[in-house]
């Protein structure tokens, strides 16, 4: 079977072939007319091979059937590795958003990336509750960084830790609102509060591949 | 022959427990021996077809239909099972209850998991007072 082989240079004609160009300088004639794209100096003196060009491109992760909003989810790795937290909706980037709530168990609003999540079966009641369109990639990527700072103040600051900017109000605000809802479907079920507060683990005896979540 | 301590025979209205296929977990009852090796098994109340059975795969349990005739029909074992109540005299023997728990605490999820811990620490805590309590009497 023969596959059409796409050649990495197209021939197309340039959109103007030259351009005209003045020239400083008294004896140099004023204008000239230069070729918008010179030919190149250098040649290999054999042809080299060039590596095909991958059709392949990333896409966000598709979403587990085993997740939906309100389902509770393990974390395994991270700050909170062995926290169980609420899942709210999937981001446009692919990464889940989730909260603790924070009340109960201090996991704020957070992206998370579903490969390191377990989707227990136990779910919330959370009918009527859309998450605010407010929340998405943008709101969680890191600010950049304050202006470079100069060799000096580094060194003094060596050794000392980083100066933290203060959470803005607008966050805790934010937190809150959120919970509102998450937090009154938690209160409907029995211990699921004390549930979400605990963290997991394996104990001996315990297998991932045997236990049912 | 001199006394034996053998209790349950494979014998025509033995009631089995198939360990294996997709009938596994289920009761059935002997209806006809084919060799060393096999038997017909039937279980017309516990939805288990009439079929040859390989011994390695049942196990006997205490429970017999006594007075069942040998190659007996599948209409003639359903009349003397749901005579007998096989189905509801094996759900109730502590050895089919086990088997239920068994499969209950295998197939609790995380949240069921937690649960049960709970229950146990409770538990506990009110038989350590009551034991402190009576200590002190």
């Amino acid at each position: 079977m023969t596959m059409a082989r796409i050649t990495s240079k197209k021939p197309e004609a340039p959109a103007a072939e030259t351009v005209e160009k003045t020239i400083g300088g008294d004896k140099n004639g004023g204008k000239r007319v230069v070729p918008t794209i010179k030919a190149s100096r250098y040649y290999p003196a054999e042809d080299v091979r060039q590596p095909k060009k991958s059709r392949k491109s990333p896409k966000p992760a598709s979403l587990r059937s085993t997740i939906t909003p309100g389902t509770v989810l393990i974390l395994l790795a991270g700050r909170f590795r062995g926290k169980r937290v609420v899942f709210l909706k999937q981001l446009e980037s692919g990464l889940l958003l989730v909260t603790g709530p924070y009340k109960i168990n201090g996991v704020p609003l957070r992206r998370v990336n579903q490969a390191y999540v377990i989707a227990t079966s136990t779910k919330l009641d959370l009918e009527g509750f859309t998450v605010d369109q407010k929340f998405n990639d943008a709101y969680f990527t890191k600010v950049a960084a304050k202006g470079s700072r100069s060799a000096e103040e580094e060194f003094f600051e060596d050794g000392k830790p980083k100066a933290k900017e203060p959470l803005p109000a607008s966050r805790s605000a934010d937190q809150k609102e959120a919970d509102k809802a998450v937090l009154a479907a938690v209160k409907k079920t029995e211990n699921l509060s004390k549930y979400l507060k605990s963290s997991w683990g394996l104990s001996k005896g315990q297998y991932p591949h045997q236990l049912v979540f | 022959m001199p006394e034996s301590n053998f209790k349950r025979f494979v014998e025509v209205g033995r009631v089995v427990l198939l360990k294996a296929g997709p009938s596994a977990g289920k009761i059935a009852v002997i209806a006809e021996i084919i060799d060393h090796n096999r038997a017909i098994i039937d279980g017309p109340t516990t939805s288990v077809p009439r079929q040859a059975y390989p011994y390695k795969h049942l196990a006997l349990t205490p429970l017999k239909l006594t007075g069942l005739p040998r190659a007996a029909g599948t209409g003639a074992v359903r009349k003397l099972a749901e005579k007998e109540a096989l189905a509801e005299k094996w759900e109730k023997s502590a050895w089919a209850q086990k088997r239920a728990a068994m499969e209950k605490r295998r197939s609790l999820n995380d949240f069921g998991r937690f649960s049960v811990m709970l229950a146990k620490k409770q538990r506990r805590d009110v038989v350590r007072k009551a034991i402190h309590k009576a200590k002190k009497a």
